[in-house]
């Protein structure tokens, strides 16, 4: 059985499916493949199942490619059921969505989720009553805490068993009278996708729905015909037949949720609101977020550096044995220390940064501070031609450049998406952040680490006001719900961490340990002297050690292998040892900027396409060289 | 008397009477619960001309400058 979890963003969605997911099952997670769902196996009662966690999706109609996603599935023909989740505490909005996905006529249950939210706001639910007139079972939950899941898994295999679909909602009857002759045209002349009902097609090209009439569009004369349906009910309503239906559905939604719902008490007093009136003033906003982010660095680096420098020591002692033990100059000292060498680049160096970051992060998001700085940063985005949810994709892009990038679909222009995609590109992800830190910071200063982090944001402020200019004003502005805070459950931020560690400990490290043991064979039998010369040009220019030139090819293939290989071709973890800050800093930003990794480029190669793909990497390339060149003779005499 | 939904004061209700703009807009705003009809409480206007913070349904909506400005609304509930 194949089922899916369709409802809108913030519903709770997500925490349901980790749930399901943590519950007793086999779990993949496909981030960064041509689709973004999350997919897992289950056992109900016997049952196995498929569950996908769709992109939270406003409605079927969808403007932006993380919904269109969602869509697909949904119309894919390939579900057997729908858990449609709602938000308890805002129903008449949730219910416009849930009229939509029973147009659809795949058996449906309805989870009416953060019920403890909706009693706060003093609403009772009449959750039979909502089940009868929606003609689909109803279970409230409380995600959060995982009441009311278990009798959704009783209720999966009812209503999956059953095969049982809930009512489809008649509209008021004049619009009847223009959708029902559409309905029987369909019927009659089928011009495309058999697995959708004629219903929900009338519905939707009524609604103007780009993707829907793009299909109709080789049957010839349809649209013709389309057009005059939809004249007919603007000239009945006065307005676009677009908002007719959408008015039309409003009013369903509302209809019901007054029908179902009772406010027994005023709403309780809500910390949240007194916390938001800081949280977003005009002054104090923007002090409390210098200070979240702040706070969210020293915590990073006080943690990261706490732990590396203690695990360094013992790393280099251990290697100091083997040479003693195996002799300098054998094969097995060589391969030995490559391996010991892409082992402590995970242990010490990596980890120790990358844990406290993606959990700090995952609290971040799951709290629901991102949209606030939307909130705030959005007169600052018009300032470089952007609006203030681009923000989230280059606040995510500090974690990795893959999802970030991803994230570029909540944005509602292609325009955007470039420019702003190109943008996250550059923001330094957490493989470089550990290089930041791990390098920089450690050696040279915490404030020195900040000043790059700085300069990379100037930067991008740079280029993100050329790229714009490129593109005339497409701008729809910002339109974007700010959801109440969620004490994150703190089950599922660690998980979702756990989920991003793994990522690198299953990915990254074996790559790292073979990277290493690669280089440390070639330095053996001289090959990466030519490689080093190949590229001596470039470090010349920069004025680095040669023996670095290596690094940055590998580098290419994940970012943390530059800083791993770095210590390999140095042959010692005390970098300062054979390195001036100066060169550590060039080093640094050349990193921090230059050519984007692999997985990254295919991801701006998916999303943007080839030539925006090919464009970054020059780009980046370019400002590398012109940055690091910079900082060599800048520092050069300001270090003197 | 219909004014933009960006020049109506903190804390005061309005009510969407027309959204001036494309199927974009509309869709969009319609989809977050914006239609006519309905009425909404202004809760903050962000620093230098920044987004304003709206209460609609029981829910609150970031809208930017621009788009506030498309939105014509009669004041009072």
């Amino acid at each position: 059985m194949r089922i899916a979890l369709a409802g809108q963003p913030n519903c709770g969605k997500s925490t349901i499916f980790n749930r399901i997911a943590g519950y007793k099952a086999v779990t993949s997670n496909f981030p960064g493949t041509t689709v973004q769902y999350t997919e897992t196996k289950t056992h109900i009662d016997g049952y196995t199942c498929t569950c996908l966690d769709l992109p939270g999706t406003y409605s079927i109609t969808s403007a932006e490619p993380a919904e269109r996603e969602a869509r697909k599935h949904l119309l894919s023909g390939e579900v057997d059921l729908i858990i449609n989740v709602a938000d308890a505490s805002i129903l008449s909005r949730s219910l416009e969505l849930t009229l939509e996905v029973l147009e659809l006529e795949i058996p449906t249950l309805l989870c009416l989720n953060m019920m403890d939210e909706a009693e706060k706001k003093g609403i009772q639910i009449d959750s039979q009553k909502l089940s009868s007139l929606l003609g689909v079972p109803v279970v409230p939950a409380i995600a959060t805490t995982g009441k009311g899941l278990k009798e959704l898994f009783t209720k999966v295999i009812e209503v999956g068993e059953a095969k049982k679909k809930g009512k489809v909602h008649k509209f008021s009857k004049d619009v009847e009278e223009v959708i029902l002759p559409l309905v029987a045209l369909l019927e009659s002349k089928r011009p495309m996708n058999e697995k959708v009902p004629s219903r929900f097609l009338a519905i939707k090209l009524l609604e103007k729905d780009e993707s829907f009439e793009e299909e109709i569009r080789p049957a010839p004369g349809f649209h013709r015909q389309i057009r005059l349906f939809q004249e007919k009910l603007e000239e009945r309503h006065g307005v676009p037949s677009d908002e007719v239906i959408s008015s039309e559905r409003h009013a369903l939604a509302m209809n019901i949720f007054e029908k179902v719902s009772q406010v027994i008490h005023p709403p309780q007093k809500d910390i949240r609101i007194t916390i938001d009136r800081w949280v977003m003033h005009n002054v104090f906003g923007y002090v409390i977020l210098a200070a979240v982010f702040y706070g969210f660095f020293n915590f990073i680096f006080g943690f990261g550096g706490y732990v590396e420098e203690p695990l360094l020591g013992i790393f280099e002692e251990w290697t100091g044995q083997l040479k003693s033990l195996l002799g300098p100059q054998a094969l097995s000292f060589f391969l030995a220390r490559g391996v010991l060498q892409g082992i402590s680049g995970g242990v010490a160096i990596v980890l120790p940064y990358l844990v406290p970051f993606l959990i700090g992060l995952s609290l971040l998001e799951d709290v629901g501070y991102l949209p606030r700085v939307a909130f705030l940063m959005d007169v600052f985005m018009h300032r470089i031609g952007l609006h203030g949810k681009s923000i989230i994709p280059f606040i995510l892009g500090y974690g990795c450049s893959v999802p970030a990038i991803m994230a570029t679909r909540i944005l509602e222009f292609p325009q955007h998406r470039f420019i702003v995609s190109i943008l996250t590109s550059m923001i330094p992800c957490s493989a470089r952040i550990t290089i930041i830190f791990g390098l920089v910071a450690f050696f040279i200063g915490p404030n020195a680490a900040l000043a790059i982090f700085v300069l990379n944001l100037i930067i991008i402020a740079i280029l993100g006001r050329i790229l714009a200019t490129l593109y005339p004003e497409a701008s729809l502005g910002l339109i974007l719900e700010i959801p109440a805070y969620q004490w994150p459950p703190i089950r599922n931020t660690l998980q979702k961490s756990w989920w991003r560690i793994k990522e690198f400990i299953i990915l990254a490290w074996p790559l790292l340990i073979i990277g290493s043991t690669l280089l440390a064979l070639m330095e053996y039998g001289g090959v990466e002297g030519y490689m080093n010369w190949f590229l001596s040009p470039l470090t010349r220019l920069l004025g680095l050690p040669e023996v670095v030139g290596n690094t940055l090819i590998f580098g290419l293939m994940r970012k943390e292998l530059c800083l791993i290989m770095l210590t390999q071709a140095l042959g010692t973890n005390r970098v300062l040892s054979v390195m001036t800050p100066t060169q550590i800093m060039v080093f640094t930003i050349f990193v921090t900027f230059y050519i984007p990794c692999l997985a990254t480029i295919a991801a701006l190669w998916r999303e943007i396409g080839k030539k925006g793909a090919l464009g970054t990497i020059l780009l980046t390339l370019l400002v590398a060289l012109i940055l690091s060149f910079a900082a060599r003779i800048f520092l050069g005499i300001l270090w003197q | 008397m219909l004014i933009p939904l960006d020049r109506v004061a903190v804390n005061k209700k309005a009510r969407v009477t027309r959204v001036q703009g494309g199927w974009g807009i509309r869709n969009r705003l319609s989809q977050l619960g914006i239609h006519p009809g309905d009425v909404i409480t202004i809760i903050r206007h962000a620093a230098l001309g920044g987004p304003i913070l709206i209460e609609v349904h029981g829910f609150q909506v970031a809208l930017g400058k621009g788009v506030a400005a498309r939105i014509l609304v009669e004041e009072g509930p």
